[in-house]
């Protein structure tokens, strides 16, 4: 381009070319500033700031006034801070352990070749295009036990028949991972069978030439080959669950007391309705932790993968 | 350019001299149902007879919660709107932050301070200064009872925490269930209220939970208090968790349940299904609180603004707020009494005569007691630490009320 303007010779004509060529190389740094900088002030600034305010006395609205490690040391001398994480690791562990195994094994069953595997696919898929909101509504009638499930049993004769996980308070939180399974295993099934889809079916002939049977194929050479959607699975699903706020709100909305409290529920309550603005910043500050002990293992391999490949 | 001079000039004069012409006053509230709404278009129209204009701006969401994150951002962009809803000690704290204007010159015109009770007085004012306007009282002591139920079961409605347990175990062997409850935080915290001022008495828990005296709050009879709060746990039914009080009130309605521990917004719920106060239903004090008084007022508190005739619309407000008028009739729609000592309340229902006639001896006697359960007693930083603790006891079946009362100090000290 830039050679055939300079041919040509003429001004107004080299001049467009030039600025063409300008815009060719301004136009997607252009198009990509307004996401940058969105992206720079309100996802990193903001966490500049979270973290700022957690080393101050903010109580309702936001102040200077700095405390150094105080609310850090009050958030850790909270018992329902300690509920709230003891539940994280309890739910964040069942649900994408469960998510894994239902998910790879729908997948692995889907992966057959049977017949309206299309719509089996969709029927699975589906709870995912639920918001959590609504999945964690479902479930709480179902899992209530005046209206749903124990009621049912009730009225069609088995009185003895019991299912009140939702209002123990020592198995609450069990009942949430129950919905939180039912939402997103769909979706891990997914990715496994795309996964799935991508392996050479060569491979697989050439093991069954050698003798080896179905389940054999599949834990040996199938799924370790899956790794790399193992490792985003379990990334979008950690995720899930430590931002995971609205099926519990829905759900039991922290209750019964505080039995089924997360992080999340913990920072919005004390920040907005308590106006312990510092305490809550803390608290998403230890929230984003959480997520970095997770994410820098992974990036690390990730990245350190790449380079030697 | 002389006609457009002319023109300015006249448009300028007719605004001086339009008489009807003044501020307009932006009211954020969460009044959004049925009786609350109508209460407030009370409000409304007397401000627009004043020839001022309203502007509404309701937040819905019963606790209030997204208000106050609206009222966070307005206030902080320089923006805030007239008079805002806000309880308790958070109208300190915000009066605190230099946000709300004084009423000093109507509170003296209108003598609020001979109408008011000092309590009442106290939690509108910041170092001395009016910064907001009561605007009703709600007892929140309050048993309500289903007398058909209590005439099958073939026991009286109990006046003490020994009859309530005695009466508790007849009413459930008749199979109904003695007392509706909802599981959540705050309904855990009015029924704990009710028990703790029944076995502490006034003194001792205003010095616990407004003036968070730690032996009191650690001390022995406060163990008593969760004790017999805990054993409340086996007259309600077990599938509380959640239930929103409306829900429990209509219980008591139907029937299923004998008695509520609630405050007098309940009274709606009992109104609405066609029920008369003394006949069909019952108010009596919560069981061993009779003489005592705990209170939750609404209150408006009032911004600082920049334009002078919002202002004066919005000291109109205020006055208007607090005048007798107002009163009977947004109170009437609301349930609650009006925070003037001083008015004729004949037309009101028994409970609500009742309960002013409690509010004016305990307001002379000093049994007039702060809610800790909705926000009049101490800041929403301890309510919230005592409120965590409140519910994680009641809700936990073996949770020993030694450890508590001692979790209720150090949360307490937190929280401070």
């Amino acid at each position: 381009m830039a050679q055939l303007g300079a041919v040509s010779q003429s001004t107004p004509r080299h001049s467009r070319v030039r600025l063409t060529q300008r815009l060719q190389h301004w136009l997607p740094k252009l198009a990509l500033a307004p996401t940058g900088v969105m992206a720079l002030v309100g996802i990193y600034g903001f966490m500049i700031w979270t973290g700022i305010l957690s080393f101050t006395g903010s109580t309702f609205l936001p102040s200077y006034e700095f405390v150094g490690f105080d609310q850090y040391a009050r958030l850790l001398g909270n018992d329902r801070w300690l509920t709230a994480c003891t539940n994280l690791a309890i739910f964040g562990g069942l649900f994408i352990t469960l998510c894994l195994v239902i998910g790879c094994f729908l997948a692995v069953l889907l992966d057959q070749r049977i017949r309206n595997e299309g719509v089996i696919r969709t029927i699975y898929l589906y709870p995912l295009a639920l918001s959590m909101i609504v999945t964690g509504a479902v479930w709480q009638w179902i899992l209530n036990p005046s209206l749903g499930l124990e009621k049912l049993m009730h009225d069609w004769g088995w009185t003895s028949f019991q299912f009140d996980w939702l209002t123990d308070p020592e198995m609450v939180i069990y009942t949430i991972v129950i919905a939180a399974v039912w939402q997103a295993s769909g979706f891990v099934m997914a990715l496994f069978l795309a996964g799935l889809r991508g392996i050479d079916p060569a491979i697989i002939n050439a093991a069954r030439v050698d003798g080896a049977g179905m389940p054999r194929i599949y834990l040996r050479i199938v799924l370790p080959a899956m790794r790399p959607v193992f490792f985003s699975s379990v990334m979008v699903l950690a995720h899930i669950a430590i931002k995971s706020f609205d099926l519990v709100t829905a759900m039991t909305a922290g209750g019964p007391g505080y039995a089924s409290d997360l992080p999340a529920l913990f920072m919005y309550s004390f920040t907005f309705t308590r106006g312990q603005m510092g305490l809550g910043a803390a608290s998403s500050i230890l929230m984003l932790g959480m997520l970095l002990a997770i994410l820098v293992p992974y990036l690390y391999s990730e990245l350190r993968g790449q380079r030697n490949g | 350019m002389k006609s457009i001079r002319n023109f300015l000039a006249a448009a300028g004069l007719s605004v001086v001299l339009t008489p009807a012409y003044a501020g307009q006053v932006e009211v954020l509230h969460w009044w959004t149902s049925g009786g609350e709404a109508k209460a407030m278009g009370v409000l409304k129209e007397m401000m627009e007879e004043q020839g001022h204009t309203w502007k509404d701006f309701a937040v819905a969401g019963g606790g209030g919660e997204a208000a106050m994150t609206v009222l966070k951002t307005r206030a902080v962009s320089g923006n805030p709107p007239a008079a805002a809803q806000i309880k308790g000690l958070d109208i300190q704290e915000w009066a605190k932050l230099g946000f709300l204007t004084s009423l000093d010159d109507v509170a003296e015109d209108a003598k609020w301070d001979e109408a008011l009770p000092p309590v009442v007085a106290k939690t509108s004012k910041y170092e001395g200064d009016y910064v907001s306007v009561p605007i009703n009282v709600h007892r929140v002591n309050w048993l309500w009872a289903n007398p058909d139920v209590f005439e099958k079961a073939g026991v009286d409605v109990p006046q003490t925490l020994d009859e309530f347990f005695t009466a508790a175990d007849k009413l459930k062997k008749a199979d109904v269930i003695p007392l509706a409850h909802g599981g959540q935080a705050w309904q855990d915290a009015t029924v704990f209220e009710a028990i703790a001022l029944a076995v502490l008495g006034p003194k001792d828990f205003s010095a616990a939970f407004v003036d968070h005296d730690m032996d009191v709050l650690s001390g022995s009879k406060m163990v008593e208090a969760l004790t017999k709060f805990h054993r409340i746990r086996d007259y309600i039914d077990p599938n509380s968790v959640g239930r929103d009080w409306n829900v429990a009130t209509k219980m008591v309605i139907n029937g299923d349940a004998a008695m509520q521990i609630m405050g007098d917004w309940a009274k709606g719920e009992f109104t609405a299904a066609g029920m008369v106060a003394g006949e069909d239903y019952l108010c009596v004090p919560a069981p061993g609180t009779e003489g005592s008084f705990t209170f939750n007022i609404d209150s408006l508190a009032m911004f600082k603004l920049n334009d002078e005739e919002d202002e004066k619309a919005q000291k109109d407000l205020a006055r208007t707020i607090l005048e007798p008028e107002f009163q009977t009739v947004f109170n009437k729609a609301k349930g609650s009494i009006p925070v003037r000592t001083d008015m004729d309340i004949s037309g009101f229902d028994s409970c609500a005569q009742a309960a002013m006639e409690s509010f004016k001896t305990t307001s002379d006697n000093g049994q007039l007691i702060p809610s800790l359960a909705h926000g009049m007693a101490t800041t929403s930083a301890v309510q919230g630490q005592v409120f965590d603790v409140i519910t994680n006891f009641f809700n936990t079946p073996d949770a020993d009320p030694k450890t508590t009362a001692e979790r209720f100090a150090s949360a307490v000290q937190s929280a401070l």
